[in-house]
């Protein structure tokens, strides 16, 4: 019964998610400036502006962080903006309602756990031997004595948990972030992530579906649950810093957290 | 992918938690740190809290105060004021809580007070400060936030607006109102208020750290910024210097995830010293600052950042308008905008004058003998001028609680404390 009211809500979700995928391919045609508009040749004076205030010499400037794509970025935020307040966020909310705690748990541990395959090949690509024992140690502690990951054993007697993505080794091996990236519905990225994102996606859905043999709607369903789980685990909400300057903020803070992933 | 952000959330914790070596000192009060610094980049320790359960029916909810207001496009997604409220579900006092300087009505620390208030028993309802984002754009009449009266007001009116929507659910026996820092100084002025209005006839009112007068309160905190080595150009190099320190320790440490407790491992390997603590400080408050400033001029059209003659779009990069209101302390806001702009609407006030109303000293006669109103407060709180904490003694004798340490807002989560805020208002 619990099982059939999450395929359905999963196939409302389903629905939702396939029909703003033509809203986000609206979007992205409609790309927007990120000029302000200006009535007359010059701007009106003010009563503090830059050039007042900064004598360029004694200013130290931190590496600016490159977005050239700063109106599609933008115009993906307010999106991201929306598509959690109408879609995301009341299914999370719907999910949370319908879960017990205890199977909600479950849930987010056997995608954790899913997911380690992911983190134990990047693991392996980057040369870091020690983090790919314990990933393989949880992995098959999970997946046997963890009933295929639904218990997380391996944190209780204390294996070290390590995420890798794809974006991090592209980054171990020295490649670049390159422009900063607002991907539909994920977030903040940047281009080199972003792919990294996409290899990771291909290479696990490959891996799975060579494990386990799924019907097209258990497919849709595991991709639902993921994300709908994904999402009721973390606390950020869009515009809710209180700050006019939230993109800059959300754009430095992601540049600084990938910055320490990488190097650690 | 939006998972990082999950972590990324904690990063903001760099600027508001340190951990530091715990000191034995003040034998009767538990509080552990004396530095009033200290206390207030650090809070209390997990150990030292208050045992509250940390689950609460918190809902959130918006409403449109002025009908006819045209929000600007650049700031579309605060068109309504938000605010968060959890009920009991039989009848029960209520208890409104204002948020502190710049703070939305889900801030950590009023989040952590509807905590304390629904498990004692109350339905809460959280606003945010007038000085938030949020506030200006959907609550302020003027929105020319930081003015004592007008924003009392304003928060006047939103807690009506509020209650209309929620009395015909909700049985409540009687009306409360708290707020901690500016949020104290706010709900003094909205409980005076509501003696004209009588709209909740609040049976008690609790200040928790309260500034006495803002003109100096505003001035300590924006000379804590020249607290950074070479003075608040310097900024950048600052943040990039803080970053390079943290990985140097990410890098070393057996931590494999960025967590809170990381962030306590990090900053005891920091050694940060109390001009680095004031800086941390500062630079919170600048923030705020910059925020109620910018966002203010946006809905004025002011010309005090943005040229009258430029507007944004849902899309405009702000730019050099950042540097700017983020290169602006409290100070600036008040001498070139503040002032002149309340001047314009009544050309007999002078700057002291606005100087002495925007403080709790203006209002003295009646907080002598408004025995429903209630202070707690540090002696060492860092947003208080010297001497300012005997204000409290003179004027609310025994109604004022006043701690030996914790800094500004530092002990609000220690148990002591936690303990006397919900006593102080059950008595």
């Amino acid at each position: 019964m619990l099982m059939l009211k999450v395929t359905s809500l999963s196939y409302f979700a389903y629905k939702l998610l396939s029909r703003s995928a033509l809203i986000t391919a609206i979007l992205l045609a409609a790309a927007c400036s990120t000029t302000p508009i200006q009535e007359g040749d010059t701007p009106d004076e003010t009563i503090f502006s830059a050039k007042d205030l900064y004598k360029k010499e004694r200013i130290y400037k931190s590496e600016p962080i490159y977005d050239p794509w700063e109106g599609f970025n933008r115009s993906m935020y307010n999106f991201n903006y929306r598509f959690d307040k109408y879609v995301f966020l009341p299914a999370v909310d719907a999910y949370e309602f319908v879960m017990p705690d205890v199977a909600e748990q479950g849930v987010t541990n056997f995608f954790t756990n899913f997911r380690q395959i992911g983190t134990l090949i990047n693991c392996i690509l980057q040369g870091e031997g020690e983090k790919a024992m314990d990933t393989t140690a949880r992995l098959i502690l999970n997946t046997t004595l963890g009933v295929l990951g639904l218990f997380d054993w391996a944190t209780d007697i204390g294996i070290p948990y390590h995420s890798e993505d794809f974006g991090q080794t592209l980054g171990v091996w020295g490649v670049g972030s390159g422009p900063y990236l607002v991907l539909p519905i994920l977030g903040p990225s940047s281009l080199r992530d972003g792919a990294g994102i996409g290899v990771d996606t291909i290479v696990s859905t490959e891996i799975r579906d060579e494990i386990i043999d799924l019907s097209l709607e258990e497919k849709i369903a595991w991709g639902v649950l993921d994300a709908v789980d994904t999402r009721s685990n973390i606390s950020f909400r869009y515009y809710e810093t209180g700050s006019p300057f939230e993109y800059e903020w959300v754009r430095l803070l992601y540049n600084t957290k990938r910055k320490l992933d990488i190097e650690k | 992918m939006l998972a990082i952000l999950k972590n990324l959330r904690l990063l903001p914790l760099l600027l508001v938690s340190i951990s530091f070596p715990l000191n034995a000192g003040a034998e009767e009060y538990g509080y552990p740190f004396d530095d009033p610094f200290v206390a207030t980049v650090v809070g209390t320790p997990v150990k030292f809290r208050a045992d509250i359960p940390k689950e609460i029916p918190l809902k959130k909810s918006s409403i449109k105060i002025f009908k006819d207001r045209i929000t600007p496009d650049f700031l579309w997604y605060d068109d309504k004021l938000r605010y968060s409220y959890a009920l009991q579900s039989g009848p029960a006092p209520l208890i409104f809580l204002i948020a502190g300087t710049g703070q939305s009505h889900d801030s950590a620390t009023n989040i952590n007070m509807a905590r304390v208030f629904y498990h004692a028993g109350y339905h809460v309802v959280a606003l945010s400060s007038p000085t938030s984002m949020n506030h200006i754009v959907a609550g302020s009449r003027t929105k020319v936030p930081g003015h004592a009266t007008y924003d009392a007001e304003d928060l006047y009116r939103i807690m009506e607006r509020i209650w209309e929507t929620l009395e015909d659910d909700v049985e409540v026996s009687d009306f409360f109102i708290t707020g901690y820092s500016l949020g104290a100084f706010n709900a003094a002025f909205v409980t005076l208020l509501d003696e004209k209005r009588q709209v909740f006839n609040f049976k008690k009112a609790l200040l928790i750290n309260p500034p006495v007068n803002l003109y100096n309160s505003i001035s300590l905190l924006d000379r804590m910024l020249e607290s950074i080595p070479g003075g608040v150009d310097n900024f950048g190099q600052f943040y990039d210097n803080l970053i390079n320190a943290i990985s140097k320790i990410y890098k070393r440490s057996t931590t494999v995830k960025i967590s809170e407790d990381f962030f306590y491992q990090a900053y005891s390997a920091l050694k940060l010293q109390d001009n680095d603590l004031a800086a941390l400080i500062g630079i919170v408050f600048r923030i705020s600052a910059g925020n109620m400033a910018f966002t203010s001029d946006m809905m004025n059209n002011y010309g005090y950042i943005k040229p009258k003659n430029v507007s944004f779009t849902k899309t405009t990069a702000p730019k050099e308008y950042q540097y700017v209101a983020y290169r602006l302390g409290f100070t600036d806001y008040f001498h070139t905008y503040f002032f002149p702009y309340y001047h314009a609407e009544d050309p007999s006030i002078t700057r002291e004058q606005i100087i002495e109303e925007m403080s709790l000293t203006h209002i003295q006669d009646y907080l002598k003998t408004a025995d429903k109103i209630k202070v707690m407060h540090n002696e060492n709180d860092l947003i208080l001028k010297a001497g300012e904490i005997d204000f409290f003694r003179k004027t609310f004798g025994e109604r004022a609680k006043i701690y030996p340490t914790g800094g500004h807002l530092g002990n609000m989560e220690y148990r002591d404390n936690v303990a006397h805020m919900t006593s102080v208002l059950a008595e």
